[in-house]
């Protein structure tokens, strides 16, 4: 097993991350603010510990694989794949340019990037035939991680997937949803109530855990056991807070599908850099 | 006609072929995978199962999850073909194929049977007239409707070839086998199988034997017509196309299949920016299927050779009458 990161090196690294995602959504002038600060953690834990890739060679056969299927979250996914090595930090100024490879939803052709997502629903079964195809061929060691929102798994196909991922046994499959209990019309609780969310992928034939979303700890915890499960696919229900990091960004519905101004990018960059 | 004057064992459905063909590629490929909806034996996917147990995939009633599945299998170098009704496949699952597959232009291979009225009793909701339509219209998307079974097998081992989509629409009924295993097949280059200087006449899947028999019926009328099979509608063999609607300066387009969209539609786009000639289109408009005995059908949807060799009656009259107007 690989030696844990500090806790205190990888909050310093979320922090940034935080900084790098604000700056780069404000330069866009548009993306998804609120769903990019709830991921950052949980992203973070898998590139900065749990993932084996190489960022040198991003088609190494024998890599882990992550999927993004809250596309709309890629700022943060973008910021961490600079942050480790697999493309210039400096290209994250683009985000959502014309030419630029960061697309406002993920589009493959970005170094480290697995799939093109963004329209909801469809990352969960990409990341079953990536399961299937790694036990196809034999790959013993690779596990495909699969990241989706809690107001997308609304969407049908995910239930489609979560039964195939059940019949099929994928134990080197590993689902996460981002619990951050918004989705753009409102809170899921008024607009789709999903739960009892753990009691549905339980009874999908999942195993489930069960996270503070924004816990290093829990969530590393959560990705080992996950790998320790035998004969399943494996949840991490991580509950986290939307727009987590920035005051009056968390938990604000509006703050779903805008970019900070100016002026509010300033606020937010000083709260954040307050922090310890 | 409709019925096999020749010996059953000649007539054999298109989706026949796409089983054959997924055998052969199996053997020669192990990347090569097939995966189902629930619809294994009628897609023929079950003689790939046979031979292959381990490199089918079955999905239950799920086209949504088999198509995105398939993006992933794909992403790992892998091979799919996909199986279900041309309904389903390219219907149900077509925001999947659109941003799942064609997006990414992976190597993926959409086998949808069922297509067209031919389906017969099943009715409306399993005959699918839209698919050609569907599927054309995305960016990377190769779209190819076998004759018969003979090309339903070099189409479906071509495809595994090509590094992007390919949707193949596939019969249930069975079809006259009217190409040879040594004639060429090329994805994207149309055969010629009859040159004539009236007319020219583009058709795909069941419409091809219908236009060889409308062929027959033009000669004793004294028309020499073309006779192109456009087994590929996209990409669109233009050269082939200009070439004889050059030549005949009249075309009739036959689909089994909706026009809005379709071949029709793929002609028409084509021709009136390079060459505008008349043009007339056989297929079904703005409708949806019935139940009935196929033949009954394709008679009451106008697909007949009579119902060719009216268009092409039409349109030899509109080219007449353009000359007419071009004299004063």
């Amino acid at each position: 097993m690989k030696q844990r990161p500090d806790i205190n090196k990888l909050r310093k690294q979320a922090k940034q991350i935080r900084i790098d995602v604000l700056k780069m959504l404000a330069a866009a002038g548009s993306g998804h603010t609120g769903g990019s600060l709830s991921c950052v953690e949980i992203i973070l834990s898998l590139y900065g510990y749990k993932l084996r890739y190489n960022s040198k060679r991003p088609d190494w056969p024998d890599r882990d694989r992550f999927i993004l299927s809250k596309g709309h979250g890629c700022p943060t996914l973008y910021a961490i794949l600079a942050h480790f090595g697999y493309f210039p930090k400096k290209d994250l100024m683009d985000l959502r340019k014309f030419g630029s490879l960061l697309q406002g939803h993920p589009q493959l052709g970005l170094p480290g990037l697995e799939s093109s997502t963004g329209s909801l629903g469809m990352g969960l079964s990409i990341a079953n035939g990536m399961a299937l195809a790694a036990r196809l061929d034999k790959r013993k060691d690779v596990r495909i991680y699969c990241l989706m929102g809690d107001g997308e798994i609304d969407e049908g196909q995910i239930w489609e997937a979560a039964m195939t991922a059940s019949h099929y046994k994928l134990d080197n499959l590993c689902g996460i949803v981002d619990f951050n209990k918004l989705q753009i019309d409102g809170f899921l609780r008024d607009i789709k109530n999903i739960k009892p969310a753990r009691e549905k992928w339980r009874s999908f034939g999942w195993e489930v855990f069960e996270v503070d979303g924004h816990d290093f700890k829990q969530l590393m915890d959560a990705y080992d056991k996950a790998q320790h499960i035998k004969g399943k696919p494996s949840i991490v229900l991580a509950h986290t807070t939307k727009g987590k990091g920035v005051s009056f960004i968390e938990n604000k519905v509006e703050w779903h599908g805008i970019a900070p101004k100016p002026e509010e990018l300033e606020r937010a960059l000083k709260e954040l850099e307050s922090l310890s | 006609m409709g019925k096999n004057k020749q010996g059953e064992s000649t007539w054999k459905a298109t989706r026949d072929g796409y089983g054959k063909g997924l055998v052969e590629l199996g053997e020669k490929n192990k990347d090569v995978l097939v995966l189902t909806a629930d619809l294994t034996v009628s897609t023929r996917a079950n003689w790939f199962q046979e031979k292959f147990p381990e490199r089918l995939f079955t999905f239950g009633v799920a086209e949504q999850d088999m198509i995105s599945t398939a993006a992933g299998f794909a992403l790992s170098g892998k091979i799919p073909f996909c199986c279900s009704f041309g309904v389903f496949a390219s219907g149900r699952a077509w925001e999947q194929v659109r941003t799942s597959v064609a997006y990414m232009n992976l190597n993926i291979n959409i086998g949808g049977t069922h297509g067209g009225i031919s389906v017969g009793p099943d009715g409306a909701t399993h005959q699918a007239l839209e698919e050609i339509t569907l599927m054309r219209v995305l960016p990377n998307m190769t779209v190819i409707v076998p004759c018969d079974t003979v090309e339903a097998r070099k189409a479906t081992i071509n495809s595994a070839s090509i590094s992007g989509p390919v949707y193949l629409r596939l019969s249930r009924e069975k079809l006259p086998i009217i190409t040879k295993e040594q004639e060429p097949f090329t994805i994207g280059k149309a055969n010629v199988l009859k040159k004539g200087k009236d007319v020219t006449i583009i058709a795909c899947g069941i419409m091809v034997y219908q236009s060889l028999f409308a062929g027959e019926l033009l000669k004793k009328k004294g028309i020499d017509a073309t006779i192109i099979n456009l087994h590929t509608i996209k990409p669109i063999d233009i050269e082939t196309i200009l070439k004889s609607a050059s030549q005949t300066k009249a075309v009739v387009t036959c689909e089994e299949h909706l026009i809005a969209g379709g071949v029709g539609s793929a002609i028409a786009e084509s021709l009136a920016v390079t060459l505008p000639v008349p043009i007339e289109m056989v297929g079904v408009r703005n409708r949806f299927g019935e139940s009935g005995d196929p033949w009954v059908l394709m008679k009451e949807f106008h697909l007949m050779p009579e119902d060719i060799v009216a268009a092409c009656e039409r349109v030899i009259a509109r080219k007449k009458k353009g000359k007419d107007k071009e004299r004063f």
